[in-house]
């Protein structure tokens, strides 16, 4: 651990550092890991230096007026109310100086934006409240969800220190894994309201609209770890939606595509595996996981006053029918819980309806069943 | 005094007593004080979400409050500041002394200016009742984007609508009775280009509330009709864009930041001539400074949405007109910095909040000329860099320039002088509480923390923990300012006429306190050229 | 130039109450679109006429009176015309909108311009318009024509027209003082404002049965209803104030030279006629 950042939390939170891992303590922006990076942090450099000279000049200037033109020193007002050479001058030197920053800008912003042929593309869909990584031409597709872990840490009277979780609310489920030195493209588009995908190492924001595409194109120079979370408010979950991107050499990236694709063929065949209620409730929880669990927390107790607890609830505790209708339809009233029968499949919302209607302190007894949900459909 | 005149005196003569008084008054100077108590009390309203705010962020984790009530402390929090703490204190202010400062009998259209300002109450009321709604006060932001405040916002958005269109037929009225009372009030031989520069920054300042408040309403009007009438302005299934919402809002938005900015510009072109005791450096290039930047702020809204996605010949113009704002802004530091220079200086209240307005919006305007670097604003778009930034020039700008304002005229108003030994110290607790909270953002932002989270990752904690006391810390130094106010209104040592004896300008012609209707007849022509620009000379 | 005649108007209990009365519509309002009853904004809406026409009334009072000099009536002038300024930007912002959807934001759905990747999300939507095919139309009300500019559109730009026509004519008659002239063109005036209203409902009621063109038909309705919807409610509000102006022409309340309420009135009724031109060549023809 980097104990630079936690000292000073070690004084209000009364518990002992423990070996949570955490980001490196930083004051300055991201050096990054992509040439855009490196470009946008030359120009903050620049940017900021230029600003530092000037405010150091005014400032000086305005202090030694301060310090020597005080009346209690015995100073006696000038008169005079303007200088034209010298008004020219002030107008004249900050526009050259922001042409001088403009030029290198304009170069900057050009090659960012410029989108060259892509090795990999990737689709990004954000959704309240997790990132959705499609790999195109791959047939590989998963959600990334806030860990568990830092879930449980960031409830309203939680027993579970930030302190304690490795990488607080900046950790995932499933990483999206990204090949160094290939050009990815991004497209990024929204579900639901507009998020914005930013890993600070990778130089950029990008917002996900609603129904509307964003590209961006990304060439990582290193393998490792790189971590950002949602910039644009998007709802009550908007701070617990962190982007993890974990990049690897291109024969790892290689073997990793075809391992996730085996898992994913092997997850398929236990899918023709008969239908039970072990296999349900195995399949359920995961569901469950990946898309309930941000809102309705893993506990099945929900947030009060913002998403309602599933454990104990009137309606996972009640009709199959109704049950079904809310979750393939949607909230007739709340947008947020959304018609989820577009995203899920029959099998997986008989699991996850299962998970629902025997997990926690809820103990129906029902195994529903593919058919079932088809039929409700 | 002709006969004539005594058709404005009848009139007031009958004035009725008694709370009726405030509800029914006409009078400049009564109106300006119902503006100004009101701007106090809803910036303390502020204030307190602010302090909710800074207490949920004191440490990691959620210690107080659930995400979503997070969500509407910080939406209330902007709202509440913009529109009914710093605008209506600005008005306020406006009310007071233009009338005094171009030698007027009143505003030009007094019922109308009692209109502006009980408008406003109401419109608070509609803000603020969300707070009892079902889902809770209004939590999309105060840019209240579209669709997290069409399709997902609560019940309680409808009303936050409402209040915005009540706030802008206020604003608007207020504006156009400023305008009027400008252009055709002034005392006789006063002309436009020797307005004092409140006056003047003012009258630009009206001039962009016109042009404003009208496209804000006929964007929260489209956000209406998406929520409740099946329009889809901001839905792309339908043809929309969400990003339309984005642009006609920050039409409105970035000349209302200037809105907010303007006027105190005007307040410390007037206090430190004052105790510098020497005359407005370039006063000509300030005039011409404000108009230039009051034209641009209608051509740079785009930059507030770099990180959307636009065409890239879109992002390369905004960043132009964006960096050009620097020009002129930059004009106005020097003008006053050499104002100071070779002046014979003191440093009573006024003066120590101007100049650390001139410092600390230098901050704010520098950072802002960071942020108009586009590739740059990848990284520091929607971050703390950003809540920095809007605080640098909105708290220790705009709220600096307020409170000058009210140090410099107080005497005027009551009579009397303000206690000095303990408004230094509001000064100093308030000027070292504020970079405490508001400079470590800054870090915050670089480091990579988002703004609007009600929970952060570790690295950040340190940032937060003192932004929390230093904010806090700000919140409390308040009261002192209100203890200030409260005990200047019931008594002091008597102000005289010009109780700043380097202050030149028709108000200090006229007694303190103000007697109840002034310049019922006009100011001579000579009175007007003694106390204009040239005084000093 | 101030004088020292300038009148201040005394202490009037009519603001707050017209402040009062339209928060109380607005939040009555609000409280019918959740469930609530329409108690509220009725009462809300008693209370702002109410008080409106009793502050308008003082104003025509002291004008009558003899309390406004040349210098209030500049007061007075001014502010319209800054008003209408607002007004002006007001329709800026809507039709800013229609540009932006036409121009930017319906190509960028159909796959053109420099965001045309949204195409593929809407693999199927043709950038057109008017747009008879939304990008998801499921979900919306699919007219089966557009707005033509010929019929009621083009009869009603006639009728606009020709309305401004003879409020100027209402004007000549007014400053050669033939009271008769001013009191018929000004009727006439009302006549075809109220024509021009009729016929725009009966055009909505027309679109809404055999178009299907509705609020709900995507941006084209939406832009269209929002525009068109907008100004109808500026010509019925001009409307109301030709007719007070009429009453009070045929009181005699206004003399060659001095007669700015008629002015106010008829500078109104001219931006509405500006906006209708606007919106005919750009919502009805484009």
């Amino acid at each position: 651990m980097d104990g630079k950042g936690v000292t000073l939390v070690g004084l209000w939170v009364p518990v002992v550092a423990s070996a949570a891992q955490e980001e490196p303590f930083g004051l300055n922006m991201h050096y990054g890991v992509t040439a855009a990076a490196h470009q946008v942090y030359q120009l903050h450099m620049l940017v900021f230096w230029v600003c530092a000279v000037i405010g150091a000049g005014v400032f000086a200037v305005m202090s030694w007026s301060l310090l020597r033109h005080r009346r209690s020193r015995g100073a006696q007002a000038a008169r005079f109310a303007g200088n034209t050479r010298l008004e020219i001058v002030w107008t004249v030197i900050p526009a050259l100086i922001l042409i001088a920053i403009a030029v290198p800008a304009t170069s900057v912003l050009l090659a960012i934006n410029a989108l060259p042929t892509p090795d990999l593309t990737v689709d990004v869909h954000g959704s309240q409240w997790r990132w959705h990584y499609s790999y195109t031409g791959h047939e590989l597709a998963f959600f990334s969800n806030l860990d568990s872990a830092s879930r449980e840490a960031s409830r309203l009277g939680a027993t579970r220190f930030p302190s304690d979780v490795s990488y607080y609310l900046r950790d995932v489920d499933n990483p999206l894994v990204l090949p160094v030195g290939k050009h990815v493209r991004l497209r990024l588009t929204s579900d639901d309201v507009i998020h914005s995908w930013w890993v600070p190492a990778l130089g950029f924001k990008r917002d996900a609209l609603p129904g509307y595409v964003n590209e961006a194109d990304i060439v990582i120079e290193r393998p490792g770890l790189y971590r950002g979370q949602c910039a644009e408010l998007c709802g009550a979950g908007h701070g617990f939606m962190p982007i993890v991107v974990q990049a690897v050499s291109a024969e790892e990236f290689q073997s990793w595509l075809a391992q996730r694709k085996q898992a994913q063929a092997a997850e398929r065949s236990a899918a023709a595996a008969p239908w039970s209620m072990a296999v349900a409730m195995a399949e359920g929880k995961k569901v469950f996981d990946s898309i309930c669990a941000a809102c309705h927390q893993a506990d099945g107790k929900g947030i009060p006053g913002a998403f309602p607890p599933l454990d104990g609830s009137a309606v996972v505790n009640g009709p199959l029918q109704a049950h079904l209708r809310f979750v393939i339809h949607g909230s007739p009233r709340n947008p947020v819980m959304r018609p989820f029968g577009k995203e899920l499949d029959d099998r997986q919302l008989a699991a996850l309806l299962t998970y629902e209607r025997n997990g926690w302190s809820n103990h129906t007894g029902d195994l529903v069943t593919p058919q079932q949900v088809e039929a409700a459909r | 005094m002709s006969e004539a005149t005594i058709i404005p005196i009848k009139g007031r003569n009958k004035a009725v007593r008694g709370w009726r008084r405030w509800l029914f008054t006409t009078d400049h100077k009564e109106i300006g004080t119902l503006y100004l108590l009101f701007s106090l009390s809803m910036f303390f309203a502020g204030g307190i979400l602010a302090m909710l705010i800074r207490a949920e962020l004191f440490q990691p984790g959620l210690q107080l409050m659930q995400p979503l009530f997070y969500n509407s402390l910080v939406t209330m929090h902007g709202l509440t500041m913009i529109f009914l703490a710093i605008m209506p204190a600005l008005v306020g202010l406006a009310n007071w002394q233009i009338p005094l400062m171009i030698g007027a009998p009143d505003m030009a259209l007094p019922r109308v200016n009692n209109w502006s300002f009980w408008l406003l109450p109401f419109a608070a009321l509609l803000l603020w009742s969300g707070f009892l709604m079902p889902q809770g006060a209004p939590n999309a932001g105060w840019t209240f984007y579209a669709p997290l405040s069409t399709t997902y916002g609560p019940p309680s958005i409808d009303f936050m609508i409402f209040a915005i269109h009540i706030m802008g037929i206020s604003s608007v009225m207020g504006a156009i009775n400023i305008i009027v009372t400008i252009l055709n009030l002034r005392a006789p031989g006063m002309k436009l280009i020797d307005m004092p520069l409140f006056v003047w920054t003012w009258l630009i300042t009206a001039f962009l509330l016109v042009l404003a408040m009208p496209v804000l309403a006929g964007v929260a009007t489209m956000a209406l009709f998406d929520r409740h009438f099946g329009t889809s302005f901001f839905a792309a299934a339908g043809g929309g864009d969400p990003l339309l919402f984005q642009h006609i809002f920050w039409f409105f938005g970035h000349p209302e930041v200037y809105i907010m900015i303007l006027p105190a510009f005007g307040v410390i072109s007037e206090i430190i001539p004052t105790f510098s005791r020497k005359p407005l450096f370039g006063r000509t290039s300030m005039i011409y400074a404000v108009s230039a930047i009051a034209f641009m702020s209608v051509i740079v809204w785009a930059h507030h949405m770099f990180a959307v996605g636009l065409p890239v010949t879109a992002q390369l113009f905004f960043m132009y007109t964006t960096m050009l704002i620097a020009v002129p802004t930059g004009i106005k530091v020097f003008n006053w910095t050499a104002t100071l220079w070779r002046g014979s200086l003191t440093f009573e209240a006024p003066m120590l909040w101007a100049l650390s307005f001139i410092f600390l919006f230098t901050v704010g305007g520098l950072s802002g000329l960071m942020l108009a670097d586009v590739p740059a604003d990848y990284q520091y778009h929607d971050t703390y860099f950003v809540v920095a930034h809007i605080h640098y020039v909105l708290v220790t700008g705009s709220l600096f320039g307020i409170i000058a304002a009210v140090y410099y005229w107080l005497p005027k108003w009551t009579g009397h002088r303000y206690n000095e030994r303990l408004a230094q110290w509001h000064f100093w607790l308030s000027a070292i509480s504020v970079n405490l909270t508001f400079f470590p953002m800054h870090f915050a932002g670089l480091a990579g923390m988002p703004r609007r989270i009600p929970d952060y990752a570790l690295q950040f904690a340190d940032f937060n923990a003192i932004s929390s006391i230093g904010g806090i810390a700000f919140g409390l130094s308040q009261l002192l300012f209100l203890w200030l106010i409260i005990q200047t209104l019931r008594g002091g040592e008597p102000a005289g006429a010009r109780p700043w004896e380097g202050a030149h300008g028709l108000e200090w012609t006229l007694p303190s306190p103000l007697p109840h209707h002034t310049f019922t007849t006009p100011p001579s022509a000579e009175t007007v050229h003694a106390e204009g620009p040239h005084a000093h000379g | 130039m101030a004088n020292g005649r300038y009148f201040v108007a005394p202490p009037s209990p009519w603001p707050v109450v017209t402040a009062l009365g339209l928060a109380l519509l607005l939040a009555g309002f609000g409280l019918l679109l959740h469930g609530g009853s329409l108690v509220p904004s009725i009462l809300g809406a008693i209370v702002l006429l109410l008080a409106v026409q009793r502050w308008f009334a003082a104003v025509i009072r002291e004008n009558q009176a003899g309390l406004y000099d040349a210098q209030v009536n500049r007061s007075f002038r001014l502010g319209m015309a800054w008003f209408i300024f607002s007004e002006v930007m007001l329709f800026g912002a809507l039709f800013g909108a229609l540009f932006y959807v036409r121009e930017l934001a319906v190509p960028w759905l159909g796959g053109e311009g420099a965001k045309g990747a949204a195409h593929l999300l809407w693999p199927h939507f043709v950038n057109h318009w008017p747009l008879l095919e939304m990008p998801r139309s499921s979900d919306f009300d699919v007219p089966n024509a557009a707005m033509g500019p010929v019929g009621i559109p083009a009869i009603n730009t006639a009728v606009l027209l020709s309305s401004a026509l003879t409020v100027t004519l209402a004007h000549w008659g007014l400053k050669r003082k033939a009271r008769r002239a001013l009191a018929g063109w000004l009727l006439v005036t009302i006549l075809l404002g109220v024509t021009f209203v009729v016929l725009q409902l009966h055009e909505y009621a027309h679109a809404y049965r055999e178009l299907g063109l509705t609020l709900h038909s995507g941006i084209y309705g939406s832009t269209f209803y929002l525009l068109t919807g907008f100004h109808g409610l500026h010509v019925s509000l001009g409307v109301i104030m030709l007719s007070v102006i009429l009453g009070r022409a045929l009181k005699g309340h206004f003399t060659p030279t001095e007669h700015f309420g008629f002015e106010a009135v008829s500078w109104y009724w001219h931006f509405v006629d500006v906006i209708w031109l606007g919106l005919y060549l750009f919502v009805y023809w484009w």
